[in-house]
């Protein structure tokens, strides 16, 4: 009996300490690949692409309910700007912005020279 | 003889104790002045052979960081803003109104091929500053090797590539080591109670 008891204890603990140890407060999709991509092999995969691998990965992220990382919207609408698709490239700043107010500056900056185009 | 055992292993963990303990934890005074919302990483400089290093390693940078609890600005649209601006690095933290700035050197960064087997090498400095007032909030040395055997069918493709793989975990330590890495940045639920 007391080791049955012994046994609960250590799982209760498990319980407790497995759980913090695994998860991340974002989920990260193909943002670093892209990113690594785009240094060492520009133009290998089309900007319309990247786009649609970035939308798969929010997608797939908001029906986990977690998180992109800091950056991944902003990236995700510079590709837009490329495209020459001002009004996703602004949804996607705009949600950089909403979810990491620290990005107001930059984001900011980047709107206001889109709107010169 | 019996009775000697319980001393010898307590001396034992004792001395186990006070070694763990010789590790100095960083001084974290300006840290704690400044307390960094958002990191602005600048451009690695790459002192190793490996020509695509500092790309490579800026690649694996944002998560470790970003994982930390801090905003991180995206490298990749920052690069290009600012070569098509032209604007200068410290010029750059201030119109992105970037917190702290992030230098990285790349003192080596690739494979070491030997007769039996191959060493993975990263080996790197960095330094957190202030972005406002210039003042040094965190600095490190850092190296992390990996060896495996030819014989096993350990790394055998690009040099590069294994020294990528090992950037990743490389950053996860740099940061993230207890005492010596980063404090916890706001997004962490762990963020100012790591005193």
């Amino acid at each position: 009996m007391p080791s049955l008891l012994r046994t609960a204890i250590i799982w209760a603990w498990l319980g407790i300490l497995l759980p913090g140890c695994s998860t991340t407060l974002y989920s990260w999709g193909h943002y670093e690949e892209r990113i690594y991509a785009s240094y060492v092999s520009p133009g290998t995969t089309s900007l319309e692409a990247q786009a649609a691998e970035l939308e798969r990965d929010y997608e797939k992220a908001r029906a986990e309910r977690k998180r992109m990382p800091p950056g991944f919207h902003a990236q995700l609408g510079y590709l837009y700007v490329q495209l020459g698709k001002l009004d996703q490239a602004r949804r996607e700043l705009e949600a950089e912005k909403a979810e990491f107010p620290e990005s107001a500056v930059f984001v900011d900056r980047v709107l206001a020279s889109l709107k010169k185009l | 003889m019996n009775a000697r055992a319980p001393v010898a292993l307590t001396a034992c963990a004792l001395a186990l104790l006070l070694l763990a303990g010789c590790a100095k934890p960083y001084d974290y005074t300006n840290f704690r002045q400044h307390r960094p919302r958002s990191i602005l990483v600048m451009p690695p400089q790459n002192e190793s052979q490996t020509v695509n290093a500092a790309w490579s390693y800026q690649s694996t940078v944002t998560r470790p960081l970003a994982e930390r609890g801090y905003y991180v600005f995206p490298v990749a649209v920052v690069d290009r803003l600012m070569k098509e601006d032209g604007v200068s690095p410290n010029k750059a933290a201030e119109i992105l109104g970037a917190d702290a700035i992030l230098y990285v050197t790349l003192e080596q960064y690739g494979t070491k091929q030997q007769v039996l087997n191959a060493a993975t090498l990263v080996k790197l400095r960095g330094q957190l500053v202030d972005a406002r007032s210039g003042v040094l909030l965190w600095e490190r040395r850092f190296a992390i090797q990996h060896n495996s055997n030819l014989g096993s069918g350990g790394i055998l493709g690009d040099s590069t590539d294994a020294a990528h793989n090992l950037a990743g975990s490389a950053n996860v330590r740099f940061f993230g080591d207890r005492d010596l890495g980063l404090l916890y940045g706001p997004y962490h639920p762990r963020y100012g109670k790591d005193e």
